[in-house]
């Protein structure tokens, strides 16, 4: 059997992304800045998709840029906002400690260029309250950039509440909901959200395709110069087919949620209950708050990618947030923002689930998951120590 | 996954002198639960012969397969011969690692010369301990 449960790193399309995309290959190629018949026909397909993920947000097309993926569309509405904060005087920004490093790395680079970021706290209950916003708002704050939910441990945060302190303090509001977008409803207007990044592939779409929504009205900066694309704010010839396939993925995908994700959030609990039975093991994310796909937690005294090798084997894909998963020597930043220490940081597992799976699946995954654990703790010399004493349980 | 050489796979998935040695001559330990890998390799020695070796690994698959692989190489050595054993020579026997898992072939190199200048240390056996890595000095985990 084998189990794909890294919906989070991403999805696999849907058969009606795929058909949505198509077309555009052959038969449908033209460039839509072209007078011609063949371009238009492209024009008319850009403008229908660009109607449909409008429509899925609860924005005007016209509010909508499509860029190469969610870390464009981050990295253009973070500076879009610095630099018109910066024409106001204003150089602070308000984030979170666990966000993407597509939001992290942008807001680093800022703070070179001397900028002032409030990274906010997420270790009570691996969230952030709207409160901890407010109080964080200064005269000077040009942004306000908070994930919608967390990739790797789930929460989702109040954005609806956050939006409004925002409107009310008169601050532009950025949310990067890649992980939200097609999961959670979602309402640009209802929830006063001014500036939103999602990306296609995390939701059964083409990989390479996302979209920015700005409010009417919010200057933008360009990333890529060149011709007058997307109202001039984002050059180059569009990528047509993944435009097509995210349009109708995303629209799929909302039309739907309301009898899969009740349907994937039943399977998730499944795994939690099942999971929290390993004993010295700890649920990373918000309990209540959470996306309807997303398991998370570490194992105490093992580490997290032979856990991974060892499911892999065994048919299940999952991911870690480990220093040797990640590539660096530190653990996730995210496990330590919500104050995991290293040691179990470690020896964390991350499972996200999509429609797409089964309960079959998650039979499988409650098997195999407990027995890998229990082996790797019987060759490990820490959990050794801690069963004899010699070190203290941290979970 | 193509991570890893089949031979990584191999002493991963089956890894090779597992468990502990109760009445071990010589224990020796190296790494920190902090970097997330710590190996602890035991040793017994008759007459200058490694006649049994067992070691368990908190840490990657590498780590684990280059704590197998380690002491395959020198189980039934003598300990001159397991003194000369280097993180190069395991990591080529495992058909070669990730350049950034390289410092687990490392790790198995210290943790055997640990154990050995714990068998020294415990039978009051000279030795020159520029010999021997310090841990505690090493900047893997800075
Ligand atoms: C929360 C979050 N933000 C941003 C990204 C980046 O999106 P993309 O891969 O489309 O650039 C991802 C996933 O890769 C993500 O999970």
């Amino acid at each position: 059997m084998r189990v794909y449960a890294d919906n989070a790193a991403t999805t696999a399309m849907s058969q009606k992304a795929v058909d949505a995309m198509t077309p555009y290959f052959r038969n449908i190629y033209g460039n839509p800045s072209s007078l011609h018949s063949v371009g238009q026909e492209a024009k008319e397909a850009l403008d229908a998709a660009r109607a449909s993920v409008a429509r899925c947000l609860g924005c005007e097309p016209r509010e909508i840029i499509f860029t190469s993926g969610g870390s464009e569309a981050d990295n253009q509405a973070i500076l879009s906002a610095a630099r018109y904060g910066a024409r106001k005087k204003k150089k602070h920004i308000i984030s979170t400690a666990f966000e993407h490093h597509a939001v992290l790395h942008t807001l680093q680079k800022l703070e070179r260029e001397g900028y002032e970021v409030t990274y906010l706290d997420v270790k009570k209950n691996h969230n952030i309250t709207a409160q901890q916003v407010r109080d964080a708002i200064r005269p000077d704050t040009c942004l306000v950039t908070v994930m919608y939910a967390n990739n790797e441990i789930g929460s989702v945060l109040p954005i609806a509440e956050i939006g409004a302190i925002c409107k009310e303090a008169g601050v532009p509001f950025h949310t990067e909901a890649v992980q939200a977008a097609g999961h959670l409803h979602i309402n640009v207007k209802e929830q006063n959200i001014d500036m939103l990044s999602l990306s296609a592939h995390k939701f059964h779409g083409p990989k390479g395709v996302g979209a920015l929504y700005v409010r009417r009205g919010f200057p933008l900066v360009n990333l890529i110069e060149g011709g007058a694309q997307e109202r001039g704010k984002r050059a180059g010839t569009e990528n047509l087919p993944g435009i097509c396939g995210m349009a109708a993925a995303l629209q799929d995908a909302c039309e739907h949620m309301d009898e899969n994700m009740p349907r994937v959030a039943a399977m998730r609990d499944r795994l939690i209950e099942g999971l929290s039975q390993i004993p010295h093991s700890a649920l990373n994310g918000d309990r209540e708050n959470r996306l309807p796909g997303n398991v998370s937690f570490c194992f105490e005294g093992i580490e997290g990618e032979s856990l991974l090798l060892l499911l892999d084997a065994h048919g299940i894909c999952a991911s870690s947030g480990s220093a040797c998963t990640s590539g660096s020597l530190d653990p996730s930043h995210v496990l330590l923002a919500i104050g995991r220490v290293h040691d179990v940081a470690h020896g964390s597992l991350r499972l996200s689930l999509s429609e797409y799976n089964t309960e079959e699946e998650i039979d499988h995954i409650l098997t195999v998951v407990p027995q890998v654990v229990s082996y790797l703790r019987s060759i490990s010399p820490v959990w050794r120590d801690l069963q004899t004493g010699k070190r203290q349980y941290i979970l | 996954m193509a991570l890893y050489s089949e031979a990584v796979m191999d002493h991963f998935m089956h890894p090779r002198n597992v468990g502990i040695i109760e009445d071990a001559d010589g224990v020796g330990e190296v790494g920190n639960a902090k970097c997330g890998d710590i190996m602890k390799i035991y040793l017994k020695i008759e007459n200058d012969v490694i006649v049994d070796v067992k070691f368990e690994t908190f840490g990657c698959g590498s780590a684990i397969a280059s704590s197998s692989m380690a002491t395959e190489m020198i189980k039934g050595k003598s300990i001159h011969e397991a003194m000369t054993l280097t993180n190069k020579a395991v990591a080529e026997a495992l058909d070669g690692l990730p350049a950034h898992k390289l410092h687990c072939s490392v790790l198995a190199e210290e943790a055997i010369k640990n154990a050995l200048k714990d068998y020294y240390d415990r039978n009051g056996i000279a030795y020159d301990p520029k010999e021997f890595p310090d841990c505690e000095h090493c900047a893997h985990c800075e």
